[in-house]
């Protein structure tokens, strides 16, 4: 347990790098927020990584995930728009998918509080990495809100699919698709470390 | 509606959207598809790495399970760390000698259909991907998409690996396994070539 703290500390304890900016769909704030998420491989993958874990672990965690990832992510945005807070370092997200990555790889019996506390601390970090350096404007909160629901589509989608895996290999499968995820977060991290 | 015809609706209404369909808005980021495009190209560049990472699927195959998907799952990770090393600068000599010893010794665990303990296999394979990482580590180019550029390269070797299980699949068969000792004889003399190189 007191380690499960300290992972779970020194992955607060390190800031995400901000991403404060928009992509223009043309289709409207709601669709440039969804379409932020979809271009950002380190929100995206973290969100099916943990989805994917969720998914393994069964129906009720991947509930809990998926109701606690996209409204801590909202949460954090806003806590982003309006905290004037340190500015962050880039290996924060590779963290996030070594973690995560290596949860899944493990195919790690957690109980679902600490999926959800996982879900909600991954949700607020990169929800406020979102947010920060954005101006609260009634366009960037559609933006955020529209992320927000991307994340929500993303972890149902991945865990859903994964919750109907009774099959030992497709399970395998999805450890496989872990242990890549934690990999590229390894030589992210190896590359924020480097500097570029 | 009949399913033909429902069919045919789907069919007709897809070709519609494509052909009324306005141009694209989406466009990429500065470094975007260069960065997973390069990431993905740089594993199956060279043959050395193509010829090792593909042996472990065929030596994976020949093993069964679990050693099937534990070697895949572990080689990008340490593969990753040793790529990890290379970022952050730590030296390992003789690299290249270590790529080419990796050709030889799974090329020639193939052809000898060789087959140790899980836990030797694993350490084996673990201590050559460090080996392979590493030398892509020091290779990156700066300037890419860290994050696609990783994800791509991780996946190119994820696929190198599969296409070496998928080979190996012939195992099942008494001249499918022939052809895999072969296909691992050529493996380890590839190695040998490369460890010649590596010499010259």
């Amino acid at each position: 347990m007191k380690r499960r703290r300290a992972a779970i500390a020194l992955f607060a304890a390190l800031p995400a790098a901000a991403q404060a900016h928009l992509t223009s769909s043309g289709l409207g704030p709601v669709y440039d927020g969804i379409l932020h998420f979809a271009t950002s491989p380190e929100d995206f993958a973290a969100v099916v990584a943990l989805a994917l874990f969720a998914g393994l672990r069964g129906p009720q965690q991947g509930r809990w995930t998926l109701f606690a990832l996209p409204c801590a992510w909202l949460l954090g945005s806003f806590v982003g728009l309006v905290a004037i807070m340190p500015q962050s370092n880039a290996s924060m997200s590779a963290v996030w998918l070594l973690g995560l990555g290596v949860l899944v790889a493990l195919d790690a019996k957690l109980p679902p509080a600490a999926t959800a506390a996982i879900a909600a601390l991954l949700g607020l970090v990169h929800g406020y990495a979102n947010g920060s350096g954005m101006n609260l404007t009634l366009a960037v909160t559609l933006a955020l809100l529209g992320l927000a629901a991307a994340v929500f589509v993303a972890t149902a989608w991945s865990a859903a699919v994964v919750v109907r895996f009774g099959n030992a290999w497709r399970r395998i499968v999805v450890r496989v698709i872990g242990s890549w995820i934690a990999a590229s977060g390894l030589l992210l991290l190896g590359w924020a470390i480097r500097g570029g | 509606m009949t399913t033909t015809a429902r069919h045919c609706a789907i069919a007709a209404a897809c070709f519609i959207a494509a052909w009324v369909a306005p141009d694209a808005l989406a466009h990429v980021q500065p470094g975007e598809a260069a960065g997973f495009l390069s990431g993905f190209e740089h594993p199956i560049s060279g043959l050395d790495h193509v010829a090792a990472m593909v042996a472990v699927g065929l030596w994976g195959a020949q093993l069964g399970m679990p050693a099937l998907w534990v070697l895949p799952v572990a080689f990008p990770l340490v593969m990753a760390f040793g790529g990890f090393l290379g970022f952050v600068g730590v030296s390992l000599p003789g690299v290249e000698y270590g790529i080419a010893a990796s050709a030889i010794l799974l090329g020639g665990a193939v052809a000898f259909e060789w087959k140790p303990p899980l836990a030797v296999a694993a350490v084996l394979v673990g201590v050559f991907a460090i080996f392979h990482g590493y030398a892509h580590g020091t290779e990156l180019p700066a300037g890419e998409n860290a994050a696609l550029y990783s994800m791509g390269f991780v996946l190119a070797t994820g696929c190198l690996h599969a296409c070496g299980i998928a080979i190996g699949t012939l195992h099942r068969w008494p001249a499918g396994a022939n052809v895999l000792r072969s296909l691992g004889a050529v493996i380890a003399a590839g190695g040998a070539f490369f460890m010649w190189q590596a010499f010259a």
